[in-house]
């Protein structure tokens, strides 16, 4: 079972026209998100503390970033001396390739994943099937997209786009153990995953994990997470692989006071995650007895060296900024042609990918700069400020920039562009037959020019005072 | 008091009615208003679309045109927040620090309608009379950047047979966005078209909001549809007294 890449996405317009197009995912993803809204508004609201929180939240990651290189040291060495094995890895093939030379190694052919951002990002499942290996997701949602051949679209659920109906189909098509009379109701679709996936924790003899955060003067990595999948892959395999991105970290277990509070709050709007599991290095005769950390770049040292596009490095995943975005809401989280998708993703992915794809160049454009996801946003990311700093990097058509360069020649003089005042009121009456954008036609009236412009105005009957 | 008007380019061009009416109003509260000739754009067309060297030559214009003025009013939100929150940065980041040390020292003196109404002139009753129903569209550049609150809201309480209703899910962006309702044109129409159906649920005649840019998006539909509703932007009811 593979995934499809992200290789050759079209263009964000492009895509999004079929997404708006399509009637029911606009309804799931309109319900889903309207909901989530609604409960993490409730959810931020009961604490009084929250803009401290999200300004301490914000300063810990900016000083930890400052520092990155000295931090990630010290956890080497921390989670070395626990026990545990330390990987750099440069970009995503190398990430992969580390993970594959270690599951080989235990001779296993299956392992199970907790739902990780950073080897989606890698693609590893694909690369892990191309060495024969098969990653079973454990995730509910991430379950629901892998038996789909399906892409995720959204951070925290990735099967949004899917509503219960969409899922018994497919749990009855591709999960062998799912009862013939499956209903669509939550319960019985949730207890025939349980039901399939327990069998894949009792056999697996290397899991492989993502990590929410690290803490470098322990050592200590976390995962938080609902479904307490996360801590049956954490606890029961004999060997843990944890691929982390490394802006992942924290400084000490302090900080956590912080972000233990901003990310389910902003996430799943609950007060606290059903599960937090923190291990460090390996425990004799408790838990995985072999522990891999594979630290990855993949793009993030770029991102840091840019000083406005490296708050996206903050980012600790917790989606808010999805769940608030009406571009997304109308547009899906595919149309993003990358594993983060609405507005985190179209500053990330152009940011850790590099400008140069289609859909990458698109990116920073997909979006009305409403700023409603830095509202929310609990590490303050000014994503609408970063949006239009890689705007102005993103490449441009000749035709555009043609018609900008006269728009700003026409702008930067009072009399010139009383000049193009006066020729647009004498067409007015033309207006109706102008060559203005279907873009804008196709569904909005133009504005007819006024006969006289403000200033003429002004100069007509105001002129000397 | 003396104010200064910055009518902004698009108000200008296309919406001198919105600019009429500033001034209109702001005499009838006995103040002066001045109109500096050499006044063009706010530059936030050419920063949002990605030239930010077009735009910081217009961060210079706007500031020579209005620095000697010890109060300027825009009847636009998002231009309002471009020269606030974004003149200085971005001449900043330009390299432009003379500039951005000017824009700095200009930006606390520039006002949208409603704030130099409430906050600088301390007046919510301007003696408008505006007998329709009518609903009031945020705008997220006035509500997010400038956040405005309830000023808007609390001058259209005021005006004399105006009756005021709640739009649904008001918060919410209409999809204009500049340059985004031209480079994607189907989600920005699809933003629309709920912003649409919003307005209709609530039977009001006018949409008002503090940006034409956005009234013109979704005033266009509201047109295409024959809708029967039309928009009006919140100087022209706060000078209407018909």
């Amino acid at each position: 079972m593979t995934m499809p890449t992200y290789v050759g996405m079209p263009a964000f317009p492009k895509a999004a026209r079929a997404a708006v197009a399509d009637t029911r995912l606009r309804g799931n993803l309109a319900h889903a998100t309207g909901t989530i809204r609604a409960r993490r508004a409730a959810a931020v609201a009961e604490l009084d503390d929250w803009a401290e929180l999200r300004a301490a939240g914000k300063a810990i990651k900016d000083h930890t970033l400052a520092h990155l290189a000295h931090y990630l040291e010290l956890l080497e060495e921390r989670v070395t001396a626990a026990g545990g094995t330390v990987h750099w890895a440069r970009d995503a093939a190398e990430a992969n390739a580390i993970v594959t030379r270690l599951v080989r190694a235990t001779g296993e052919t299956e392992v199970v994943k907790v739902k990780s951002m950073a080897t989606q990002e890698t693609g590893l499942n694909e690369a892990l099937a191309e060495a024969g290996i098969t990653a079973h997701e454990t995730d509910l949602a991430e379950l629901i997209v892998q038996l789909g051949d399906d892409r995720p679209s959204h951070i925290l659920v990735p099967a949004i786009h899917k509503n219960r109906a969409e899922i018994r189909a497919l749990f009855r098509a591709r999960m062998p153990s799912a009862p013939d009379d499956l209903t669509d109701d939550p319960a019985a679709l949730a207890e025939a995953a349980r039901r399939h996936l327990r069998a894949k924790f009792l056999s697996a003899k290397v899991a492989v994990s993502g990590a929410n955060f690290a803490i470098a003067d322990t050592g200590t990595v976390l995962v938080v997470e609902s479904e307490g999948n996360g801590r049956m892959c954490l606890t029961l395999p004999d060997t843990l692989i944890t691929v982390m991105g490394i802006e992942k970290l924290l400084p000490t277990a302090r900080d956590l006071e912080v972000f233990l509070q901003l990310l389910p709050r902003s996430s799943t709007a609950e007060r606290m995650n059903p599960y937090t599991s923190a291990w460090t290095g390996v425990t004799p005769g408790d838990g995985p007895q072999a522990f891999h950390l594979v630290l990855l770049d993949n793009g993030r040292t770029a991102t840091h060296a840019d000083p406005v596009g490296r708050q996206a490095l903050r980012c600790i995943r917790c989606s808010a900024c999805l769940n608030v975005c009406p571009v997304y809401a109308r547009a899906g989280g595919h149309a993003y042609g990358s594993p983060y998708p609405g507005p985190i993703g179209a500053i990330l992915s152009p940011q850790i990918r590099g400008i140069g794809s289609e859909v990458d160049a698109s990116l920073p454009f997909a979006s009305s700069l409403c700023g409603a996801c830095y509202e929310v946003c609990p590490v303050a990311i000014d994503i609408p400020e970063v949006l239009v700093h890689l705007r102005a990097r993103a490449p441009k058509r000749p035709a555009e920039r043609a018609a900008m360069g006269a728009a700003g020649w026409a702008l930067n003089s009072a009399a010139r562009l009383a000049a193009a005042q006066a020729l647009a009121g004498r067409g007015r009456r033309f207006a109706r037959h102008a060559r203005v954008p279907r873009a804008w036609t196709d569904t909005r009236d133009v504005p007819v020019p006024p006969a006289e412009s403000f200033r003429a105005w002004w100069r007509r009957t105001r002129d000397g005072s | 008091m003396k104010i200064a008007l910055f009518v902004t380019c698009v108000n200008d061009t296309l919406f001198p009615d919105t600019g009429k009416a500033v001034v209109a109003l702001l005499e009838r509260l006995g103040h002066r208003v001045a109109f500096p000739p050499a006044q063009t754009c706010c530059g936030q067309m050419h920063l949002n679309t990605g030239y930010p060297g077009e735009a910081v030559k217009l961060v210079e214009a706007f500031t020579g045109a209005f620095e000697d003025c010890d109060a300027v009013v825009a009847p636009s939100g998002s231009c309002a927040a471009m020269v606030r929150e974004w003149h200085a940065r971005l001449a900043a980041r330009s390299g432009r620090e003379r500039l951005a040390e000017r824009a700095a020292a200009l930006a606390p003196r520039v006002h949208e309608l409603s704030e130099l109404l409430v906050d600088v002139l301390g007046v919510t009753d301007v003696g408008a009379s505006f007998p329709h129903r009518v609903a009031y569209h945020p705008t997220c550049h006035s509500l997010r950047m400038l956040k405005l609150g309830d000023k808007p809201l609390r001058l259209l309480r005021e005006v004399r047979g105006l009756d005021l209703v709640d739009l649904p899910d008001a918060a919410e962006c209409c999809g204009f966005g500049g340059t985004f309702a031209l480079k994607n044109a189907d989600v920005s129409a699809a933003m629309c078209a709920d912003k649409v159906a919003a307005v209709k649920s609530t039977g009001a005649e006018v949409l008002c909001a503090a940006d034409n840019s956005c009234l013109m998006h979704i005033g266009g539909a509201l047109g295409r549809q024959r809708s029967g509703v039309r928009v009006a932007h919140l100087a022209e009811i706060l000078a209407s007294t018909s």
